[in-house]
């Protein structure tokens, strides 16, 4: 009797202590959702914004977010696929492998300020990139890296060896096996992994105010080659994001309705993270099933 | 003749190519050598970026020290940070990045167990549907808006409560729990759910309430993987600067309780860097702070590492 | 430093050529030889200067549309520091280079482009408008805590001063504080954050500049002047700075253009007035880098 009580008090601990963290999450977003939507308006989404009282639409900014996380995605996906391969195939579990899986983790947990100060000093000053979208996604891809490189390799040691042991002993090479068997069971794991990346990547701010820049030169978007200064495309142009926006809005913003501004872009960041999560969720459920063909 | 000659011919070729197929690496070998080579070349971009941050940092912030002589102790154990006139004493900001950082993993972390047990054991279903992707969605607020939220209702409502400004460690503790709430739970989650099968079933079928099976058995068996959370959640709350900096004062003065003014590493790292000249102390006493939470990142891993280990040696024996 | 040099070399023949290619066009070049001018211009520094540039960057290209222009922040530092590197064409700046340990200012030639004044702000519950010079002192240097002693409501005096080396802050502690240290506060390193912290928090001082004054706030005169574009131009309201554009060496051809439009009425008498700055052209005295005032 004792014992059940105990469960019964524990399971009502845990369920007000859900219902406080539910409580915290609907708030935030409440709060964010209902200072911002009253502000956004289609103009909003796709005007394009004042130089610097930062009045006026989002359009670029969103579409720089957007055309940053790609970049950053395109550099750091296969990067991290070929280490977290290493690293749950080929690595020996030595002090080695130890070591290298620190170094990795150190990178995770550095502040993402420093993380920008050393993209700004090394890609824009000292190779003479400039601020850029480059810059911007070689910074973020700092961040990336560890993150989705512990993933990948977590949600391919996941995968059961008897799986694994099925492809050898078909004669396949083991780099065969990893990518034809192993990758396609763990694909939802590494899509899951980076969704929580691309939202970290999508609300970083402190490291990119140094590498992509605060300014958000109106573009062309009829102009679709990348080589072209004035294209969306062109890699070398300056690029302020949502979050760079966002921040420079509230730290240094003129605009009388600066507060709105600032709640409006929050409610839109806040809304694009929510799309991109559940895209990406279809999607990996989507090719999980294409692959696996399991239902 | 001939018969047996071109027999013979034909044999030897054959022979000759089960010889080379032997004797040569396959195709499959071939593969596995070009993939090999693909993930060492990826794992050593990764270390290159390491090292280079690492010899970056380092070279940077020991620059105070090797060129304008401050001595190391003076550095860790002074009081007094006024760069411009060459006061550079870090305790109140280390202080300060320590108290923040324990006073919010203390906090957030029997939120992130609640949270995590009720996704595994208690209601799996509702778990991942629901409060997963809710979880993940916090994770993608940025920084500079937890701090203006931070600075609308944490701030007034600490102010009203516990007196004094409104402004310091306590109103920086809420903002961090919030913020790491999401790394403890999800890798506590992740560690819950590896937790073999048969340890529950086991203990369920004993007759062991749930209660008594979660605080038991599965908590047990996943406490290393509970420490690591904690920690991981630690380490990103320690580089976390735009928030805290809103909320915590920014105030380079020794805390003397949790509602006076205090700063941190980071906030004054990203306070002060952009008013200060490459190469001259201000700049160096800056880059110095930032090796101290290279340092401090260094010593989380290393924690987590051993922890690690510990709880491996346990399951082995 | 070889390098530098060398590419100072480099930097002042090609300069040489531009000058004289620009001044061959420059009676003509209003619009129709505006297709001459391109290049890269890079403007980085002081965040209180970036609305400014940033918008008179975008009417010039608009203009020059040949020219790639960027202005970004970054603190007056990172400017002063960047120009003096040659990464940037031109270092943003709120103080003279003069007043910053480890740059040469000799090398640099200065452009004062706008000037901004600033004034105390504090929070409306406190109950002041007025406060004398030396009562401010007072009040930063940690003397006077309370505001009921300065003749406000008996509240505690709550601190928020700017970051430490931010050229705000040296503008003001120059004119107010006048050598003595300011006792240690809260520090914020942005108009937006110190606007939002002092109009929230009960009791809080800190300073601004003009233009981000709001009716949320009050700002406060000082020995009965009012915080206002006319005192600053007189000086009688001594707190305020150069907005500066620093160029190392000869500026290329670009960079001189923008410059020149910085400078010119287009920008000065609407631009610059309508983002609550005060035109360098309406100023009735200098201030050098050491702080004398002189008039012209």
């Amino acid at each position: 009797m004792n014992a059940k009580r105990t469960d019964f008090v524990a399971t009502v601990v845990i369920d007000l202590i859900v219902a406080s963290v539910v409580g915290i999450l609907f708030f935030l977003l409440a709060y964010i959702l209902t200072a911002g939507l009253p502000h956004v308006s289609w103009s909003f989404l796709t005007g394009a914004t004042d130089a610097f009282s930062g009045a006026g639409g989002i359009g670029v900014q969103l579409f720089n977010s957007f055309y940053l996380l790609v970049l950053t995605m395109l550099i750091s996906v296969p990067i991290s696929l070929g280490a977290g391969i290493y690293l749950a195939e080929y690595a020996k579990d030595n002090w080695r492998t130890s070591l290298i899986r620190s170094a990795i983790e150190v990178l995770s947990s550095l502040p993402s300020v420093v993380v920008g100060l050393f993209g700004f000093l090394l890609f824009v000053v000292k190779f003479k990139i400039g601020f850029s979208v480059i810059s911007g996604s070689i910074a973020l891809t700092f961040f990336n890296l560890p993150l989705l490189t512990r993933n990948i390799e977590e949600s391919l040691s996941a995968v059961s060896r008897s799986q694994r042991e099925a492809g050898l002993s078909l004669g396949l090479s083991k780099w065969k096996t990893e990518l034809g068997i192993i990758l396609p069971v763990a694909l939802p794991g590494i899509v899951t992994g980076i969704v929580l990346s691309a939202g970290r990547v999508f609300g970083e701010a402190a490291a990119l105010i140094y590498t992509a820049g605060q300014s958000a030169p109106v573009t062309n978007f009829a102009d679709w080659n990348p080589m072209d200064p004035a294209s969306p495309l062109n890699p070398f142009r300056p690029a302020e994001t949502l979050a760079v926006h966002i921040w420079k809005v509230n730290t240094e913003g003129l605009a009388s309705n600066a507060a709105a501004l600032s709640a409006a872009a929050s409610a839109v960041l806040i809304i694009a993270v929510l799309l991109f999560n559940l895209g990406a969720r279809l999607l990996g459920n989507y090719l999980y099933r294409r692959v696996t063909a399991s239902k | 003749m001939e018969q047996t000659n071109s027999q013979l011919k034909n044999q030897d070729t054959q022979s000759h190519e089960w010889d080379t197929r032997l004797h040569h690496a396959t195709k499959a070998t071939h593969e596995d050598w070009i993939g090999r080579g693909i993930s060492y070349f990826c794992i050593g971009i990764i270390i290159l970026v390491v090292a280079s941050m690492l010899w970056f940092i380092t070279s940077k912030g020991i620059a105070t020290f090797t060129q304008n002589h401050v001595s190391l102790w003076k550095f860790l154990s002074g009081t007094n940070w006024a760069p411009d006139q060459g006061q550079i004493g870090a305790l109140p900001m280390i202080l300060g990045s320590f108290a923040v950082t324990f006073a919010a993993a203390i906090v957030a972390t029997p939120f992130a167990l609640g949270t995590a047990i009720f996704m595994t054991e208690i209601s799996p279903n509702r778990g991942r549907k629901f409060l997963q992707p809710v979880i993940e969605l916090l994770v993608g607020i940025p920084s500079v808006v937890y701090g203006f939220i931070g600075l609308a209702v944490i701030v007034p409502f600490m102010r009203h409560v516990v007196g004094g400004s409104g402004f310091g460690i306590i109103s920086a503790t809420f903002v961090l729990f919030v913020m790491v709430l999401p790394t403890i739970t999800s890798m506590t989650v992740d560690s819950l759910r590896a937790v073999p099968r048969f340890y529950k079933e086991a203990s369920l079928a004993l007759g062991a309430t749930r209660w008594q099976t979660v605080s038991r058995v599965i908590l047990r068996s996943a406490t290393s993987g509970i420490l690591t959370a904690i920690i991981f959640g630690m380490a990103r709350a320690f580089g976390e600067a735009l928030a805290v900096q809103m909320v915590i004062g920014n105030a380079a003065i020794m805390p003397k309780n949790l509602i006076s003014p205090a700063s941190t590493l980071t906030s004054q790292l990203t306070t002060g860097i952009g008013d200060t000249i490459d190469g001259t102390l201000p700049n160096n006493a800056l880059w110095s702070l930032a090796l101290i939470l290279l340092l401090m990142s260094l010593f989380f891993n290393a924690l987590v590492r051993f922890i690690a280990k510990r709880g491996q040696l346990k399951h082995e024996r | 430093m070889n390098k530098g040099s060398k590419l100072a070399m480099g930097i002042a023949a090609l300069s040489i050529l531009l000058v004289g290619c620009g001044k061959a066009t420059s009676s003509t070049s209003s619009k129709g030889s505006s297709e001459a001018l391109s290049g890269k211009v890079t403007a980085v520094g002081s965040t209180a200067l970036q609305p400014l540039a940033a918008k008179a960057g975008a009417n010039f290209t608009a203009k020059n549309s040949k020219v790639n222009l960027t202005v970004q922040g970054g603190g007056s530092g990172t400017g002063l520091s960047q120009v003096q590197a040659g990464a940037v064409s031109i270092g943003d700046s709120d103080i003279f280079a003069e007043e910053k340990d480890g740059i040469k200012a000799d090398k640099l030639t200065d452009h004062k482009v706008a000037v901004v004044g600033m004034a105390p702000v504090v929070n409306k519950d406190a109950g002041i408008k007025n406060l004398k010079m030396a009562q401010v002192k007072k009040i930063f240097t940690g003397k006077i805590t309370n505001w009921k002693e300065v003749g406000g409501k008996d509240q505690k005096i709550v601190i928020i001063n700017r970051a430490q080396g931010s050229g705000t802050r040296a503008t003001f502690e120059n004119a107010v504080l006048k050598g003595a240290t300011a006792i240690k506060s809260q520090e914020q390193d942005s108009n937006g954050a110190v606007q939002k912290i002092v109009s929230t928090t009960p009791g809080a001082i800190s300073y601004l500049a003009f233009s981000y004054f709001t009716n949320k706030l009050q700002a406060v005169s000082i020995d009965n002047v009012t915080p206002t574009d006319n005192n600053v131009q007189t000086n009688k309201w001594k707190i305020w700075s150069y907005e500066h554009m620093y160029t190392k060496g000869t500026p290329d051809k670009a960079t001189a253009a923008f410059l020149k439009y910085m400078d010119s009425k287009a920008v000065q008498n609407s631009l610059v007035k309508d983002m609550g700055y005060i035109s360098i052209h309406d100023m009735k005295v200098t201030k050098d880098a050491k702080g004398v005032v002189t008039q012209n």
